[in-house]
């Protein structure tokens, strides 16, 4: 089970507005296998919803893919037109979003909005694509689905409305899913049932999921692998077990340590200082500079790639690089990080 | 929705009694005697007292405004000071042709205001979208007497290949429908420029909400996206200004009648106050104000009606 | 109301809030090339206005019956009316009777609008639903028929138009007033300010009609546009300045009957309306863009 199914390569996607270039994704790769979970974790603004919107090319007018490959199944999205991407979307990729509440167009009825992306991708009559639309209902868990298909999205609660996203997203059996912080507007009881659904629903197809969130307990919940998001650059992209045990990006030890967890003290839990760059100023050097406490002058210098480290995990850090001029024993929010090129001397001298 | 419409009902008795005694006071706020307006210049002390007893103008005011209404009511709008012949009649004979104008009017105003109004959306930003929206802001700044007049002078004397029915200078409410065609442009394009501007605006409002993107997600196409799923939201709000234009068209009436010289409630008004035949400014005003609230009515439940399922969340 | 805080980059100083948002709509409408055209035509207009008559050669209602409904020419650039009169020089004197009828009566009705919209909205209760179904009332005659009734009763004059077309335009900014008051006064900093202790009148002029300064400037704008229209219309109905008062309504009146022989008796003081009306109209839509908070990004 490790077939690729969709394979992003060093995504760029700049805004344009009156007085400035924006690059809000400026170099992103990553995999996806078949019938895994991705997750994208990054704060808000690190250019993870704009990654997913550009996967599916459904960018703003003043947005624009400069660069990169999205390979789905061998071939590049972005070189599709847009009729062959309609029928893309919807269909082999599909997509929900954070807002249940405005997602959904007020003046159609949940049946309706269901059943057009029946109608459209699998060539069913009205009829028949409205007795799917209760079957993916009730598959969400809907109850009385046969009433709740012919309501309008006012009569129904946020949870509700994200299961109709889910089984919309879901109507043509997608073969990618993508959720784009699909529990961040719920409450938190909600969170946890919707969660599981798609995880059930996920099992039961076998489709493959693209997790978006600012919530690393989501990741820790549902991915097989995760990319860290920062300023528009994935800073660390590892499978999850590694990267919850040994993170090695400045950024994601910082995100891992202001996550409450038991076995940590409590005076340790420390948050990162400063804000996310203005993305109209972006730092010279590696974006993180100014808020890593391990920023060395190469740092704010020069910006450092995505490489692999010993364990063929990518990680966007000159810590890990032969360039690292800093001590070998770095102490990044109180954790202890050997630099890489150092450890590989240390290995020969031995 | 129906303690809805009940209460909607409500509103407007006051707003109805408020314009009444606004209209019915008209009569002693000009200055002069109404009595002796009524008997002419020459009459004698006699007469007026007479005329004054006769219609009860004598009587303290509160009195005279219930009887008045009580007259109103039973459709007696008094009598013209001109002709002596009751206002009522004046007006019946004129209604429809008002009302027919301002009808097609809003026709008109809103079928090339939304098409503009979309097309300008659709393309915003585009050559197109700026040339129509240029249009609509000269269209809003014209005075519309000044555009008719325009109208006139290009069609009516214009050039020799013009159709016959062009040149049609509606002298009177003629039986020819064609004579329509330059008093309704002349009324109506003002309102076409609002509701243009109006639907754009809408349109780029949904344009940009979620469920648009959650359409095209669906793997939706261009004209499906606009004309299903945007339109329909966006008309909502562009509803509640037909009511007004209608209104406006009414009201502006007044301005299109005299330059076309049609015998309508706008023309009989102008008359009217030209005369200082009081009656009749009393009755129009009133009638048209009446017509004004009673289509506003309809549009606020027609509005609440569509948009309850937006309203509610 | 969503607070938008600005992105402050590096080596950027902060400034006041207000000083801020200062700056950014005076950006915002400097780019706004629209608006700084009608902004400039405003300008000029409201100059000819009251230095236009100085410059202008002889009297606006100087007859010249030989030289009836002249055309344009070198001589008389807007050509000559039934009189004779040099329109060109009526329509510059022209120009300050519009000015003060648009800017007169805007500042009437805005005046005793503001007022009540405030009073409306901070006080509520019933004097609230009494001034709103005043409006309400006000309302209820549509388009320029409430204008029309008003002259019909106090009669034809200049100063009356002005009246009319005040009382005309109330009701709108009572309306916008009353609505921004009433989001002001749920602001939280205003019940903290009332525990101080401070006074109705501080609060009012202190703390609500700051807040609700830019709906009333963008309404006083396009209201003008619209009284100098309204206006036009009376005195095109013979209900406004009496002639021989070169008002443009009055001049269109006039010259109607000799549309025939002579259009450019109703082309140029028609024009001129136009082109006060779209300056105004555009100003007022710059102001709103470039004050409009939702657009602030």
């Amino acid at each position: 089970m490790n077939s690729v199914l969709l394979e992003v390569e060093d995504l760029r996607t700049t805004f344009y507005t009156d007085d400035a270039e924006v690059k809000a994704v400026d170099g992103v790769s990553f995999v996806l296998r078949k019938g895994k979970t991705l997750g994208i974790v990054g704060e808000s603004g690190s250019g993870k919803s704009i990654t997913a919107l550009s996967i599916l090319k459904l960018l703003a007018n003043n947005g624009k893919i400069v660069g990169g490959k999205v390979q789905f199944k061998g071939e590049d999205l972005l070189t599709y037109s847009d009729k062959k991407m309609r029928d893309i979307r919807g269909n082999a990729i599909s997509m929900i979003f954070q807002e249940p509440m405005t997602s959904l167009n007020p003046v159609f009825t949940v049946g309706q909005q269901i059943s057009e992306s029946i109608m459209k991708h699998q060539n069913l009559s009205k009829k028949e694509a409205l007795v799917k639309s209760v079957e993916l209902l009730k598959l969400v868990g809907i109850p009385s689905p046969d009433k709740r298909v012919k309501q309008y999205p006012y009569e129904l609660s946020g949870g509700m409305r994200q299961r109709v996203m889910i089984a919309m997203a879901l109507a043509c059996n997608p073969e990618i899913l993508i959720a784009d912080e699909p529990t961040t507007a719920l409450d938190v009881t909600i969170q946890a049932q919707i969660l599981r659904l798609i995880r059930d629903l996920q099992k039961r197809l076998g489709m493959s999921v693209i997790m978006i969130t600012h919530d690393l307990g989501v990741v820790a919940e549902t991915c097989d692998s995760v990319a860290v998001m920062y300023a528009g650059q994935v800073v660390e992209y590892s499978d999850v077990v590694t990267l919850f045990q040994q993170p090695k990006h400045p950024y994601t030890i910082g995100l891992m340590n202001s996550l409450p967890r038991h076995d940590v003290e409590l005076e340790k839990l420390e948050s990162i200082q400063g804000n996310v760059p203005n993305p109209k100023e972006m730092p010279l050097g590696c974006r993180f500079a100014p808020r890593c406490p391990a920023a060395t002058d190469l740092c704010r210098r020069e910006m450092p790639e995505l490489m692999k480290d010993t364990e063929g995990n990518d990680i966007r850090c000159w810590i890990y690089s032969e360039k690292w001029e800093g001590e070998a024993e770095v102490i990044v929010y109180g954790e202890k990080r050997i630099a890489e090129s150092r450890r590989t001397e240390t290995i020969l001298s031995d | 929705m129906t303690k809805f419409i009940v209460r909607r009902l409500l509103q407007t008795i006051p707003v109805l009694l408020g314009v009444s005694i606004l209209v019915f006071s008209m009569m002693y706020l000009i200055p002069g005697n109404p009595a002796q307006m009524i008997a002419g210049e020459g009459a004698s002390p006699q007469t007026i007292a007479q005329i004054e007893e006769k219609l009860g103008l004598n009587k303290p005011a509160p009195v005279q405004y219930l009887s008045y209404m009580k007259n109103v009511v039973q459709g007696d709008l008094g009598n013209s000071i001109r002709s002596g012949r009751p206002v009522a009649d004046e007006i019946k004979a004129r209604f429809w042709t008002t009302v027919e104008l301002s009808f097609y009017a809003t026709i008109l105003a809103v079928f090339l205001g939304l098409i503009a109004g979309i097309i300008s959306a659709v393309r915003h930003y585009t050559w197109s979208d700026v040339s129509i929206m240029l249009v609509a802001l000269f269209g809003l700044s014209m005075p519309n007497f000044w555009f008719g007049l325009m109208l006139i002078q290009w069609f009516a004397i214009g050039p020799e290949w013009m159709p016959e029915f062009m040149k049609m200078r509606a002298s009177g409410w003629g039986d020819d429908w064609r004579q329509l065609l330059l008093p309704v442009i002349t009324l109506g394009t003002g309102g076409a420029a609002i509701i243009a501007r109006m639907t754009r605006s809408s349109m780029l409002e949904v344009i940009g909400q979620d469920y648009i993107r959650t359409a095209r997600a669906k793997g939706m196409g261009e004209r499906v996206v606009i004309y299903r799923h945007a339109l329909k939201n966006a008309l909502i709000p562009v509803i509640t200004v037909v009511g007004l234009e209608f209104g406006g068209f009414l009201g502006g009436a007044v301005l299109t009648e005299t330059i076309f010289a049609i015998n309508g409630m706008g023309r009989l008004t102008i008359d009217a106050i030209r005369t200082r035949d009081f009656p009749i400014v009393q009755g129009t005003v009133l009638i048209i104000s009446f017509l004004f609230v009673f289509v506003n009515l309809l549009v606020d439940i027609s509005y609440r009606l569509l948009n309850k399922r937006i309203d509610l969340n | 109301m969503v607070q938008h805080t600005p992105v402050v980059g590096i080596g950027q100083k902060r400034s006041s809030p207000r000083v801020e948002a200062y700056k950014t709509f005076w950006r915002r409408l400097r780019k706004n090339k629209a608006a700084v055209v009608g902004g400039v035509l405003i300008l000029l207009f409201v100059l000819t206005g009251i230095f236009g008559p100085f410059f202008t050669t002889g009297d606006p209602n100087a007859t010249q019956i030989s030289n009836k409904l002249a055309p344009p020419s070198g001589e008389h650039w807007f050509g000559t009316d039934n009189y004779g009169r040099d329109i060109f020089t009526r329509i510059i004197h022209g120009m300050g009777i519009t000015m003060k009828v648009g800017f007169l009566s805007v500042a009437l009705g805005g005046t005793v609008g503001v007022i009540l919209g405030i009073f409306s909205g901070y006080y509520g209760g019933p004097l609230d639903t009494f001034i709103m179904r005043a409006m309400d009332i006000l309302l209820a005659f549509p388009g320029i028929l409430l204008a029309l009734a008003i002259v019909s009763v106090l009669g034809g004059s200049l100063q009356n138009v002005i009246i009319a077309v005040g009382v005309f335009s109330v009701p709108a900014f009572a309306r916008i007033v009353r609505g921004s008051t009433l989001t002001v006064r749920k602001l939280e900093y205003i019940d903290a300010v009332k525990a101080l202790g401070a006074s109705d009148a501080r609060i009012i002029f202190k703390h609500i009609l700051p807040n609700v300064l830019s709906p009333i400037i963008v309404q006083l704008t396009l209201r003008i546009a619209t009284a100098v229209l309204t206006a036009s219309g009376l005195a095109f109905l013979g209900l406004g300045a009496k002639p021989p008062t070169p008002e443009w309504g009055a001049m269109l009146n006039e010259g109607r009957a000799y549309m025939q022989q002579a259009p450019h008796l109703v082309l140029f003081p028609g024009i001129m309306i136009v082109l006060v009306v779209l300056a105004f109209n555009i100003f007022g839509d710059g102001l709103r863009d470039a004050l409009d908070p939702k657009m602030n990004k």
